[in-house]
């Protein structure tokens, strides 16, 4: 089946003074499709996906998305930042629905995203709990219900458990995988942990060192939930561990 | 669901321990008030010091206690003489607030603003309130005006400069999540800059405020007919030891009762401050 092309880069350039960052990478993802962006540390991961989400602007080139240059007033974009980004001043509940109050006036609509999202995310408990009253990865979970709560055109994820232990970790990959299966949202999801990469994506972007520009792209044909020790999976996490390595 | 219980019984014990603490520190604080009472009384009752140097806190309480019916030596009854105090720091402070704060976080969000406001404002910042009198005698005469202006200038700086400090360390987490979702610099102000600031601004008011009352006794001295300041001078000019240690004590104590409530709408508004995880 042809899958219709969701987002179009197209020769995109970042550079910072004489500092080039990203250099003439082109690449397509398709709609619905879970993407990792993997590459070395420091390669400039983050800058890209600023770009994607139009917090930065390209040098030259663009971000298209269903055809139109990339903004947030125009497209539905949702970020998930490293950092805990959970508004602390505002309940579980209020935290969920302010992406969507950005572009709805409709309260009944509002109100039943937040609802549908607080179910999906087994949250319905906290609603009138503060963030600070939560645990981390409950705090997390606020993060990702408030992303896919706006019916994302677009979902960007940016080391989203950078900072997490293993076993809160693997519970919010696997948390990630079911809600984007049952959303059908497209994901693109920046990480420097190879396994992480090849447990969650359909296809894999890995970037070469500064200037940045995609290298390579490994789909990754294995069912979710995958399996760790499957020895596909192990020869294709290896094989991306080389690429790295080899740059 | 059994560590579930347990996990409630520790919270308990938590929070009975938590409790204990606040007793022992509640006692502590008697205990202190007392012992200094207990010196003052026999500083007064030994004839350490003469009678005309200080009075004993007996003397004091029923000076407050007269005082609230009778109108010697100032003309006011206690009563009145807070009533008139209060409206002083009222419009002061309030004043501070409404131009302050709005102020304070504009100037914090809005470079420009900032930049064209601040070199005026960093004049007026370090001029201690009571050097404005002289002019503001000259400019306002002695009324309620002149004096709520003295008041407007101790808690102003304070307000401005703690929600100007507060929206300027918004984390920008928050503003790029906003940005991507579309919002306007605008509402990205009103619904992430204003309520991350608000920690820092409560803080700023409960200094004014606290500045506020300590000033007034100042500010009424630009010639008064009521008000606790001026219940203190008349105090002094009658040789009235009593009525002066009452004045302060009452100003204190208000003061003191000011502070709780802000702090109890502090504690309202900014509920969602959880200390610890």
């Amino acid at each position: 089946m042809e899958r219709r092309v969701k987002v179009k880069v197209e020769k995109l350039c970042k550079s910072f003074g004489d500092l080039k960052v990203i250099e003439d990478c082109s690449f397509q993802i398709y709609d619905g499709e879970f993407v990792c962006v993997v590459g070395p540390t420091g390669c400039g991961k983050t800058t890209f996906l600023n770009m994607l989400s139009s917090l930065l602007k390209p040098t030259k080139g663009a971000v298209l998305i269903d055809g139109e240059e990339a903004g947030p007033k125009k497209h539905n974009l949702s970020f998930i930042f490293q950092e805990p980004s959970a508004f602390p001043w505002l309940t579980v509940e209020e935290n969920m629905a302010y992406g969507l109050r950005a572009k709805h006036k409709d309260k009944a609509y509002i109100k039943e995203q937040t609802e549908h999202m607080m179910e999906l995310m087994g949250l319905g408990k906290y609603r009138r709990s503060y963030p600070k009253e939560l645990s981390t990865s409950t705090e997390q979970k606020i993060v990702i219900g408030r992303a896919f709560a706006m019916n994302p055109d677009l979902l960007l994820m940016d080391e989203p458990y950078g900072q997490m232990d293993i076993k809160t970790r693997f519970y919010l990959e696997d948390e990630v995988i079911r809600i984007w299966k049952e959303c059908q949202k497209t994901v693109v999801f920046i990480t420097h942990n190879i396994e992480e990469a090849v447990y969650l994506a359909e296809r894999v972007l890995i970037l070469t060192n500064k200037p940045a520009k995609v290298k390579e792209e490994i789909i990754i044909p294995l069912p979710h939930p995958r399996n760790v020790e499957d020895p596909e999976f192990v020869r294709i996490r290896n094989y991306i561990t080389d690429q790295i390595r080899w740059w | 669901m059994e560590e579930r219980n347990k996990l409630e019984a520790a919270a308990g014990k938590l929070r009975f321990e938590r409790r204990r603490e606040r007793q022992k520190a509640l006692l502590l604080g008697i205990i202190s008030i007392f012992i200094f009472l207990t010196v003052w009384q026999m500083l007064c009752t030994l004839h350490i010091v003469g009678e005309n140097v200080l009075v004993s806190p007996i003397k004091v309480i029923q000076a407050i206690w007269i005082k609230a019916g009778d109108t010697r030596p100032d003309g006011n009854t206690l009563l009145q003489n807070i009533l008139s105090s209060f409206r002083l720091v009222l419009i002061g402070f309030g004043l501070a607030l409404v131009i302050g704060l709005p102020l304070g976080l504009l100037m914090g969000w809005y470079r420009p603003l900032d930049k064209f406001i601040r070199p005026i404002f960093e004049i007026i910042r370090p001029l201690p309130p009571i050097a404005w009198i002289p002019i503001v005698i000259v400019i306002l005469g002695i009324g309620t005006a002149a004096k709520s202006f003295i008041i407007f200038f101790t808690t102003f700086v304070p307000i401005v400069i703690n929600s100007y400090t507060g929206i300027r360390e918004t984390n920008q987490v928050y503003i790029n999540f906003a940005k991507t979702c579309g919002y306007s610099n605008w509402r990205i102000f009103r619904t992430v800059g204003i309520p991350s600031a608000m920690p820092l601004a409560f803080a700023g008011m409960v200094i004014a405020l606290g500045n506020g009352w300590g000033t007034l006794v100042a500010a009424e001295m630009l010639a008064s007919n009521s008000g606790l300041g001026y219940m203190i001078f008349m105090g002094r000019s009658y040789g009235r030891i009593d009525i002066i240690i009452a004045g302060m004590l009452v100003i204190g104590l208000i003061g003191l009762a000011l502070t709780a409530a802000l702090e109890l709408i502090e504690g309202y508004v900014l509920k969602w401050r959880i200390k610890e995880k």
